[in-house]
């Protein structure tokens, strides 16, 4: 699972040439190797319990008899050195992301777009304003059919800036591996039209010295009309033609199996991606790496079944070889209880869930008690023997906090969710509650519930997905492709099928058709 | 006593002769009849083939004309002094049965034990 990932800082393919992709990849995955020969080097090693060893290729050398085969034998177990490596990676990647700068790339493609937009705004502008500066004496005069055309003009181009901004002047909130084909197609038309225009321009109207002035506003004013429709095409294509459900995406995580469906209309496996992940940060429950494995005591009984000595023999690479497939065979034939004790484990662990969750509510529900919101015409009828000490939230929250601190990190160690709330964002978290009024329920509702991964999210840097795929990500969705979306530590199987097609069919009931009888059982004695 | 639709029905009966009893102004049998082709015969007690929407006796006082001829509680009544009674409704099969000109009644009743009956019967015989 280590070596799989890319943790470089731009792990994302460069949208330029598939050459240059394999050449970061391939840079990419020295970088990875290094960086676990390095990794290995610092933690102790771990000795595997004898049952695979004799499996391993490494142990059928059995000529080199090495007295210090503790230190050269490097192993990988089940769950500590994958623990340990974890740890390292995220650090790693960590750091990675934080320093990552302002990528250039990522502001280049509504650079390029930005200024292709006001190119073209102005263009109709310089049209009109071109021949009123360079032979204004020269031009035909023309009164109200001119001002006319100036009026819608000016109208027709500020409905353009207002949807220009609407649509187009938004953050981006993806970069994509590859070209996004319908904004690279719009903005090529766009320039088209506006390069075709000045082209025209400046062989009929500059070079001549067109005096007829009417038909250049006439001129300006139907390019105006063309960037119109293109961006109605550019709203149809961008935003409206994916609105239509066509496909159900299955998204599946490898970890632990959370699955959701989604629907979603033709895009391309880039616009999928995107949009998958934007559900997957408010609906699928937070990844929690602790839940994962299966209790230790019930992995290690299962393998530590036999023992196996090597007492002194030379050439025991057969006799090893044969040992094992006898240990095979023994551990096949014998009875495995191991589902037994699964499954009482589990009851034990939910018991002991449960018990820590009612003693963590009932804290929580007296702690509450304890203050109350102070109202303003309490001041004047409470005694000035007593004064009540007057807190804001954060001072109450602290007040408050400690009788129900114990419960709480007793229930957040019992489900496993200690590495997500520090005691700094659980007194967050209540002042909030205070300050709304709520209620311990509504306090619990956070720690009882694992929420969405976007709870648990600052949103400080990006985060940083890889998109797996065997086809080009440019091309649509069809039926029966796969991709994936890889992370670190695990990532998301998304399996495309499509909408079934539905035959509608129409049945028409009179209201007045709807009739009863009584069953009737009737016994007559003759 | 199930029924392939259109085809004729075949039964072994009993013939059951039933002297009516005077009480009073009425001559009464002494049994209760349920079932016709107007009622539910989801609901009858006796017979095997629940959409069967024959004519069934329900219930007989002990004593009466009826016990006395040997009618029993489950038969279902095939014809009555030769009218039918397999395709009749609950009313027109208190009528056959009630004519106050009639003294007897002379019912062909079937019931599943004389079909057993017969079987065991045949099945000595053929082992002869």
């Amino acid at each position: 699972m280590d070596n799989e990932s890319t943790y470089s800082g731009y792990s994302y393919k460069s949208s330029h040439s598939r050459s240059s992709r394999k050449h970061r990849e391939r840079r990419d995955r020295h970088r990875s190797k290094s960086r676990d020969s390095s990794i290995r080097a610092d933690k102790s090693v771990i000795i595997q319990p004898p049952g695979e060893p004799l499996l391993d290729a490494e142990s059928t050398r059995g000529d080199d008899r090495d007295d210090n085969w503790g230190e050269t034998t490097t192993v990988v177990t089940g769950t500590s050195v994958d623990s340990i490596s974890n740890e390292d990676l995220t650090r790693i990647s960590k750091d990675l992301e934080d320093s990552s700068p302002l990528e250039c790339r990522r502001y280049l493609s509504p650079a390029l777009g930005a200024i292709l937009g006001l190119f073209s705004l102005i263009t109709p502008l310089a049209f009109l304003a071109l021949p009123q500066l360079l032979w204004r004496d020269t031009l035909d005069p023309c009164g109200t059919p001119c001002e006319g055309l100036y009026i819608s003009l000016a109208f027709k181009l500020l409905i353009l800036l207002i949807s220009t901004w609407a649509l187009f002047l938004r953050p981006p909130r993806a970069t994509l591996p590859r070209f996004f084909v319908f904004r690279c197609l719009l903005l090529a038309l766009v320039f088209l039209f506006v390069a075709s225009y000045w082209l025209f321009y400046g062989v009929r109207v500059l070079e001549p010295r067109e005096t007829d002035y009417r038909g250049i506003v006439g001129y300006a004013a139907s390019l105006v009309d063309a960037l119109l429709f293109i961006q109605y095409l550019a709203l149809v294509l961008l935003e409206v033609r994916h609105l239509q459900p066509a496909f159900c995406l299955k998204v599946v995580r490898t970890t632990d199996g959370v699955s959701r469906f989604y629907n979603v209309g033709h895009l391309s496996i880039q616009r999928a991606a995107v949009w998958v992940l934007d559900q997957y940060y408010s609906d699928f429950p937070v990844y929690n790496p602790a839940l994962l494995n299966l209790p230790k005591s019930i992995l290690t009984k299962k393998m530590s079944a036999f023992k196996v000595y090597n007492l002194g023999e030379e050439n025991n690479t057969n006799n090893s070889t044969g040992q094992s497939r006898a240990m095979i065979a023994a551990a096949a034939r014998r009875r495995d209880n191991s589902h037994n004790e699964y499954y009482y484990e589990e009851a034990e662990v939910e018991r002991r869930v449960r018990k820590r969750k009612a003693r963590l509510v009932v804290a929580v529900e007296e702690a509450f008690t304890h203050i109350k919101r102070h109202q303003e015409e309490d001041a004047a009828t409470s005694s000035p023997k007593h004064p009540r000490e007057v807190m804001d939230p954060r001072e109450a929250a602290q007040a408050i906090f400690a009788p129900m601190a114990r419960a709480m990190q007793k229930y957040l160690r019992a489900t496993r969710q200690q590495s997500y709330h520090t005691m700094e964002s659980i007194i967050n978290h209540l002042q909030f509650c205070i300050t709304h009024n709520m209620t311990p329920k509504a306090f619990l509702e956070r720690y009882l519930i694992a929420g969405p991964t976007l709870q648990y999210l600052d949103n400080s840097r990006g985060r940083q997905w890889t998109l797996v795929s065997e086809e080009p990500v440019t091309a649509s969705l069809r039926r029966g492709q796969v991709f994936c979306l890889r992370r670190l530590d695990f990532s998301l199987v998304v399996t495309v099928t499509p909408l079934p097609f539905l035959r509608l069919g129409e049945v028409f009931i009179d209201p007045k058709s709807h009739k009863f009888v009584m069953k009737l059982q009737s016994e007559t004695s003759v | 006593m199930s029924f392939v639709p259109g085809q004729p029905v075949t039964a072994v009966v009993q013939r059951i002769e039933i002297q009516k009893l005077r009480q009073g102004n009425n001559l009464i049998l002494g049994f209760s009849i349920g079932g016709g082709i107007d009622q539910d015969p989801g609901q009858n007690p006796f017979s095997e083939d629940k959409t069967d929407k024959g004519i069934y006796v329900t219930r007989i006082t002990p004593g009466g004309p009826a016990d006395v001829a040997g009618l029993m509680m489950g038969d279902k009544i095939m014809q009555v002094n030769g009218w039918d009674m397999t395709m009749v409704t609950h009313d027109k099969a208190r009528k056959r049965l009630t004519k106050k000109n009639e003294d007897v009644v002379r019912l062909l009743v079937t019931r599943k034990s004389l079909e057993e009956a017969v079987k065991h019967s045949m099945g000595t015989y053929h082992k002869q």
